[in-house]
């Protein structure tokens, strides 16, 4: 294009471009927390099937019948605690104390491991007491809830070994302190899902 | 939207919203208070009403949702420019509708369309 | 739950899973038989002829190191536009064994598709579609032009756009083997129980696991388009000053990462009930079917929403370019866009007000539905005004667009119809519901689609497409479809039901000749937009332009045509909507000097990797072939896992590079070096 008018605005042609780069902005965190964003709608339609079909025993089992709630009492402790322990370790992190950190992560990576083990073990005696996933619909839809909430902690799991191998090899870069927040924000998350289960999915599920 | 901080390294992963020991440790406390109590009005069979027991349940699930979001998740109106706020909200409106609704529709389809069966049987229509 | 396994060694069904002889189609006798090995045949030579070709050129290396392993938006824009024009060949083929057998199956007279085949032709059709086609064009146009529209060098996260692409990719491949391998689902393009529980065989899987594969891609797509249009703008451009096209993007993608989750949910749920026996959907054991049919349709709303929002943005940005004005009422057409994002969620019982929801429930979404059409209408208008007193222009993308205003406005109001509940009573499932979202969807996206590549095409590779052919494409395709789908609205209106592969009433097979010959015209036109690319890459000299060929408004016209790899040798300052109009207005000239080496993303094999590692799991999962779902998932681990130990993903441009590309590509038509 031929450009003969001449600026009457008073805006410099050269005022178009930035002649230094811009600062980069990573939008690694705000992506990371979308993504979040559409976890929710994968829990909200396993929460909206357990809504539906959570009274559809099939003269199996019921939920009051099945469910054990000291044990999910213990488990809720472990969750929590686990999410604790992890921003403790956030708090080490942000005062570059690498080994500090590194015990915390192990510690809430214990604590989430062990409340991976005691549900294996839930599902694991429920199915030999001939309530599994395949008796009824509120059966299905409980285990399929619970377990779906159970495999993104276990993908946490080893995420978080993945990433304390990374910051034990790289230390504290950029890179891995945004690694870092992602599983922190993921972590937090999974404990925040587990509030809506433990009282929609157990408690209000035992009364309906 | 976009403007060089004071340092000039624009966003990056340190000048993020950090939590404070006094704020986990607050969060934790409040979030036990919060979990121990519907247990206990749970398996202490506190009222006989049980859809007042389950009414108080969520409510108090959504409260601890609440304490998670602001101390651990950290989330206010200045993460990521606004914009996590906003995510978040878009989601919340959209996940109620969801919920909501599809409880509403099948309520309604489980009352005209399925079997007089007792597990069934609700008011009419 | 799996059939009856011929009498063969152990060996063999843990190697082959359910996977036998008898699985092939091509090895049966029957009519059905001989049309798949046919197809097989000509899939095969063709597919031969192609990596022929490739091979003896030698252009593997260049193929892997600049197309498959790329993370530049422009390129993976490009594979997915060729990805939807492969697959829309494939769903038009079954368009026209439909439209053959529904002209001709009356009485006595059977046709040549018994029901099983007739019913995974019409899935595999809207299957197809909606995913392979609309899905995969919109990505494309969305991918290439959004980052040059706001300034950005590409998008937030180049890499997941790269594995996206490489999902969208193999969940179609998993729909086409499904043809040769097996067979295909015969519970429509949703899959409703309990047809889509009880049937045995691998069609359903193949379509659960087409999809899980291709939408986890999509939902990847939308979290990396919103991160790009929040945090990647040109300094200076707010907000309301980001072209309509990328609101749209915007939006769109909202849309994707709320909606997508519930179809993945829904199909795992599915998958669920035919792998392990749960009862989700099943009529025993407490399951409900409904919650299927509302679920699915959770997804099924927003996601016609998602086909057409970015299209209303090439409207906008074409309308305003070919009437040389802004486009009028910018902020409502933002905030009708943004309205239709949020009103897409109320509105999705309508697809199912005849099955059992009561008065209540149907008044509710009744008035939801006409309450969504008015945000559109808005735009409607915007469009006209924008042409009222303006020089309008009718180059072939503005052609398509009259057609997509007269054409989609009426299927909107048919839409209006069927939108009051006790008329839907006779046209739900009628062959006026097929007219209607054939009209929006055509008339809309695909009219669309085609305005966009007019539009665009010259941009991405520096000549412009034949005009001659591209009128002819476009009234082939319109005259096709009014020829095509009238018949079927005024069989609707009279009752007649979708998806019934033969008739007893005779007096209908005059309106289905009509409507096949009306497909024939289709055909045309998409022959006709076919010689247009061939006749076009021919004629590329002839056709040469420069950067701003059409004298566009936004800013991917200030870049050369072709953009260089890195899109702006110096990151826009904005001041104005309409960016590129407001540099030219005061007399911006591109600098040639005083260039800086710009920050790039490498390219990587990881997705074209994980890509192929899913597939293969998927393949697995679909034969119960178990060794192989688990081996290839443990390879997709160990491979994401790898990936993250790579942390050297960047590189730069020097100088030199910039500014010998700056001072040779293509500008202005004919010219080389300082221009424009």
């Amino acid at each position: 294009m031929n450009a003969t008018v001449v600026d009457t605005a008073g805006v410099a042609p050269t005022a178009f471009l930035c002649h230094e780069e811009p600062p980069a902005h990573n939008g690694t965190l705000l992506g990371f927390w979308i993504y979040l964003m559409s976890d929710c709608f994968i829990f909200a339609s396993l929460f909206a099937c357990y809504a539906v079909l959570g009274t559809n025993d099939a003269g199996g089992p019921s939920a009051a019948q099945i469910l054990d709630l000291p044990g999910l009492a213990v488990n809720t402790a472990l969750l929590l605690l686990s999410s604790v322990t992890f921003g403790f370790a956030m708090l080490e992190m942000a005062r570059q104390r690498k080994r500090a950190m590194l015990a915390w992560l192990a510690v809430a990576g214990l604590l989430a491991a062990g409340f991976v083990g005691l549900e294996l073990h839930e599902f694991h005696h429920m199915i030999e007491a001939g309530a599994g996933p395949d008796r009824s619909a509120f059966l299905s839809s409980f285990f399929t809830l619970v377990g779906t909430h159970g495999l993104h902690v276990s993908v946490g799991i080893l995420w978080l070994i993945v990433l304390m191998v990374q910051l034990g090899k790289f230390g504290l870069t950029e890179a891995n302190i945004r690694r870092l927040r992602c599983l922190s924000m993921f972590w937090h998350f999974l404990d925040l899902v587990w509030v809506g289960v433990f009282s929609f999915v157990y408690l209000a599920g035992v009364l309906r | 939207m976009s403007h060089p901080t004071a340092s000039g390294h624009g966003d990056d992963a340190l000048h993020v919203h950090q939590g404070s020991l006094r704020g986990y440790l607050t969060g934790f406390v409040l979030a036990a208070i919060l979990t121990a109590i519907p247990f206990w009005l749970v398996m202490g069979h506190v009222f006989d009403n049980r859809w007042l027991t389950i009414t108080l349940v969520l409510l108090l699930a959504v409260v601890q949702i609440l304490v998670h979001i602001v101390y651990f998740l950290h989330l206010d109106t200045h993460s990521e420019g606004g914009w996590n706020m906003m995510a978040f909200i878009f989601t919340i409106v959209l996940v109620v509708i969801v919920l909501g609704a599809s409880i509403w529709v099948m309520y309604n389809e489980n009352s005209l369309m399925m079997p007089m069966s007792p597990q069934y049987q609700h008011s009419e229509g | 739950m799996p059939e009856a396994m011929p009498h063969r060694a152990p060996v063999w069904d843990f190697l082959f899973g359910r996977l036998t002889l008898d699985s092939l189609p091509f090895l049966k006798p029957d009519l059905e038989g001989r049309i798949v090995l046919a197809t097989l045949v000509v899939v095969v030579l063709g597919g031969l002829a192609i990596l022929g070709v490739v091979t003896k050129k030698r252009l593997w290396g260049y193929l892997w190191h600049e197309w498959f392993t790329t993370v530049d938006h422009k390129r993976l824009g490009i594979m997915y536009m060729i990805l939807g024009t492969v697959m829309l060949l494939r769903g038009f083929s079954d368009a026209i064994m439909m439209r053959a057998q529904q002209a001709y199956a009356f009485g006595p007279q059977m046709g040549y598709l018994p029901p099983e085949h007739y019913d995974q032709i019409f899935t595999a059709h809207g299957a197809i579609m909606i995913f392979f086609v609309a899905m995969a064009y919109i990505v494309g146009l969305m991918n290439y032009v959004m980052p040059l529209q706001i300034g950005s060098r590409d998008v937030a996260f180049p890499f997941l756009n790269n594995l996206s692409f490489w999902f969208t990719f193999w969940g179609a491949i998993l729909f086409m083997v499904s043809l040769f391998v097996g067979d295909f689902s015969t519970a429509g393009w949703l899959g409703y129980p309990p047809v889509s529980e009880l049937q045995q065989g691998p069609g359903v899987d193949y379509y659960i696991w087409g999809l899980q594969l291709s939408g986890v891609g999509t939902l990847l797509t939308g979290v990396n388009f919103v991160t790009t249009i929040l945090k990647m703008r040109a300094p200076g451009m707010t907000m309301m000053k980001m072209p309509v096209f990328s609101w749209t993007t915007l939006c769109t993608s909202g849309l994707i990462i709320a909606t997508f989750p519930v179809l993945t949910a829904t199909l795992l749920l599915l998958s669920l009930d035919r792998y392990l026996g749960t009862h989700f959907f099943t009529t025993g054991f407490g399951g409900n079917v409904m919650m299927y049919i509302n679920l699915i349709w959770v997804w099924g709303h927003p996601e016609v929403y998602i086909l057409i929002l970015p299209i209303f943005g090439v409207y906008s940005e074409i309308v305003p370019t070919f009437s040389g004005k802004p486009l009028f009422g910018y902020s409502s057409m933002v905030y009708a866009t943004v309205a239709i994002m949020i009103l897409s969620y109320l509105v999705w019982l309508h697809h199912f007000f005849t099955m059992g929801s009561g008065a209540d429930v149907n008044s509710f979404f009744s008035l939801t539905t006409m309450m969504i059409s008015i945000p559109t209408g808005v735009k409607i208008f915007n469009w006209l005004f924008t042409m009222y007193r303006g020089r309008v222009h009718f180059t072939v993308p503005m052609l398509w667009t009259m057609g997509f205003l007269f054409t989609f406005t009426i299927g909107g109001m048919t839409g209006v119809m069927l939108s009051v509940a006790p008329a839907d009573f006779l046209l739900h499932n009628s062959l006026f519901l097929i007219a209607h979202f054939h009209n929006v969807i055509i008339g809309g996206v695909v009219f669309g689609v085609f305005a966009a590549v007019n539009y665009w095409f010259p941009k991405a590779f520096g000549f412009r497409l034949d005009e001659s052919w591209g009128k002819a494409s476009f009234w082939f395709w319109l005259v096709g479809f009014w020829v095509a789908f009238t018949p079927l609205y005024i069989m609707g209106l009279m009752g007649v039901t979708r998806r019934l592969s033969h008739f007893d009433n005779p007096a209908l097979q005059p309106y289905f000749i009509v409507a096949a010959f009306g497909a024939l015209l289709i055909a045309l036109g998409i022959l006709a937009f076919i010689i247009q690319i061939y006749v076009s890459i021919l004629r590329r000299k002839a056709y040469a332009v420069g950067g701003d060929p059409w004298n566009g408004r936004t800013l991917e016209w200030s870049t050369s045509s072709p953009p260089p790899d890195y899109n702006f040798a110096f990151i826009p300052n904005v001041h104005a909507r309409d960016a590129w109009t407001d540099m030219k207005k005061h007399g911006y000239r591109r600098p040639l000097e005083g260039f800086n080496p710009i920050h790039m993303p490498k390219n990587t094999a990881a997705g074209a990797i994980i890509g192929a590692l899913s597939f293969a799991c998927c393949f697995g999962l679909v034969w119960y072939i178990w060794w192989l779902a688990a081996a290839s998932f443990v390879g997709i681990v160990v491979a994401t896992i790898a990936h993250t130990f790579n942390y050297h993903r960047e590189f730069h441009i020097p100088v030199d590079e910039v500014r010998a590309f700056e001072h040779s590509g293509n500008w202005q038509a004919g010219t080389q070096g300082a221009g424009a």
